[in-house]
């Protein structure tokens, strides 16, 4: 049992929105950690939240995980409307954010209020950086996504183009129509649409990282490794849990 | 703000505000019916009508799913939805269109529920303003009363009940209709709003609208040319010869 004193002392000093964030939220009262990581298909996300989880979970830790298009609210809706490929550019961006938002405030907001450790597979950047290589206004987005609470941590796991492309034929012999940016007819061919996109994603995360600064994990390594370096980094932010 | 006109647009918006019950609706039907009547070419949007954000909302309605965020979001998806891709097409087409409710909806409503004015404003602003906007204003209790009339029973969102303001569905729909009201009329001069004395009879309000819309929208413009005009390609180049001649008497025929 931790003491109440202890208690008030983990309460970030800096916790914040990005911008005007969600009415009625006290920050005082958002105690637990957000961690997330970014990376495309095939960067080993999934693979790392899981392994974190155990990790966490081992050390008493409890967790709770969140992702892109997991809200009650609009995940299927979504899921259908991508299938058709029939919103345009704005509304499947705004699509998104209801989803973001309906987890931000149903599941992430909620579990932090209770001390949890949040995992967040995918978070804005994704989001964001998905919609700026389609030709969205950045700062459109900045006030978009000025709802989100500001992550304790964010790892962006980052693999070369050609090696994504790689993982994920080795993993499912195709590629995804969404993360190769056929969409944007870059190319008729999936494979250069893929490494064209995945190139312009990675530009348009080193953009976000100007204004969101964020821990950028040389993906490109073995897992063991990478494993070592985010429970190291992680460890040093629950001291005092 | 932009207007359609300013951008240049071929085609122009018209826009009708109020709050639920003020007769709004009625009276861009009846607009419609006019301009179709005088050979306008006219398109009618609603506010939250598409097909598929639309079964998002009503789950979210029905469920009570909708925090004053999502509630937000998910009206700026429909609206996108139905912007890009009905409205914007149809206005470089040179139609005009009629739309039931405007981003005005979103300002008043999602401010009232507490969200930022600034983040609103912002997240709709890839939308232009309408050519012309008319509000309609009636007595909060015109209003109320109209409302009940039809539908015994308030719905939770449209009463305003997640705000918590009162545990009775009509005291709470009472001020919340009142705080939207007022957050109308405070944006009413930035947006060149129309003001429409809702109290009026139909007629009367009709025919005040007919009357502006035809002072400041030269409709001639936005007639249907009948008949359509053939794509240049398929025009005869060379004077018909006596084959096509005869073709068309048999047609005639």
């Amino acid at each position: 049992m931790r003491k109440p004193t202890t208690d008030s002392s983990n309460i970030p000093p800096s916790r914040r929105f990005y911008g005007h964030g969600v009415p009625g939220v006290k920050l005082e009262e958002v105690t637990g950690k957000l961690i997330v990581v970014e990376g495309a298909d095939g960067s080993g996300r999934s693979t790392h939240i899981a392994r974190l989880v155990d990790w966490l979970e081992i050390c008493g830790h409890p967790t709770v995980q969140v992702g892109l298009k997991r809200s009650t609210l609009v995940s299927s809706e979504l899921e259908k409307a991508q299938h058709g490929n029939i919103l345009s550019r704005t509304t499947l961006s705004l699509f998104y954010a209801t989803d973001f938002a309906d987890q931000l405030e149903n599941m992430i907001l909620p579990a932090l209020k209770a001390g949890f450790i949040v995992l967040a597979d995918r978070y804005i950047y994704t989001l964001m950086a998905r919609d700026m290589v389609r030709g969205m206004n950045e700062s459109w987005l900045k006030n978009l996504y000025g709802i989100a609470l500001e992550p304790d941590a964010v790892f962006y796991l980052s693999v070369e183009p050609q090696e994504l492309v790689q993982r994920n034929l080795a993993k499912s012999a195709s590629l995804d129509y969404w993360e190769s940016g056929m969409d944007l007819g870059l190319s008729r061919d999936m494979f250069d649409s893929f490494v064209k996109y995945q190139t312009a994603m990675q530009a348009a995360f080193r953009q976000l990282r100007k204004n969101y600064g964020f821990t950028i994990v040389d993906g490109n390594r073995p897992v063991g490794s990478i494993t070592k370096e985010l429970r190291k980094k992680i460890r040093a932010l629950l001291v005092g849990k | 703000m932009k207007t359609f006109a300013e951008l240049n647009f071929p085609g122009r918006l018209i826009a009708v505000e109020g709050l639920d019950g003020s007769g709004k609706s009625t009276q861009i039907y009846l607009l419609k019916r006019w301009l179709e009547a005088e050979g306008v070419k006219v398109y009618f949007s609603e506010w939250n009508s598409s097909e598929l954000v639309k079964s998002a909302t009503s789950k979210g309605k029905k469920r009570e799913l909708l925090t004053p965020t999502t509630f937000s979001l998910i009206h700026a998806t429909d609206f996108a939805d139905r912007y890009e891709r009905h409205l914007l097409p149809l206005l470089r087409a040179g139609y005009v269109v009629l739309c039931d409710r405007y981003v005005f909806t979103a300002f008043a409503r999602d401010v009232t529920r507490g969200c930022p004015p600034e983040w609103v404003r912002g997240i709709y602003n890839f939308a232009a303003q309408p050519d012309l906007t008319f509000f309609f204003k009636a007595d909060l209790e015109v209003s109320l009363n109209r409302i009940l009339e039809g539908r015994p029973k308030l719905k939770f969102f449209e009463a305003g009940m997640d705000l918590r303001l009162s545990n009775d569905p009509y005291e709470s729909f009472r001020i919340f209709q009142g705080r939207i009201l007022e957050q109308y009329m405070a944006m009413s001069h930035k947006f060149n709003f129309i003001v429409v004395d809702a109290n009026q009879h139909v007629e009367k309000q009709q025919s005040i609208v007919r009357r502006i819309v035809s002072e400041r929208i030269n409709l001639t413009q936005f007639r249907r040319r009948s008949p359509l005009p053939l794509p240049p390609t398929i025009l005869p180049v060379a004077p018909p010869d006596n084959k096509a001649k005869e073709a068309e008497e048999d047609m005639a025929a």
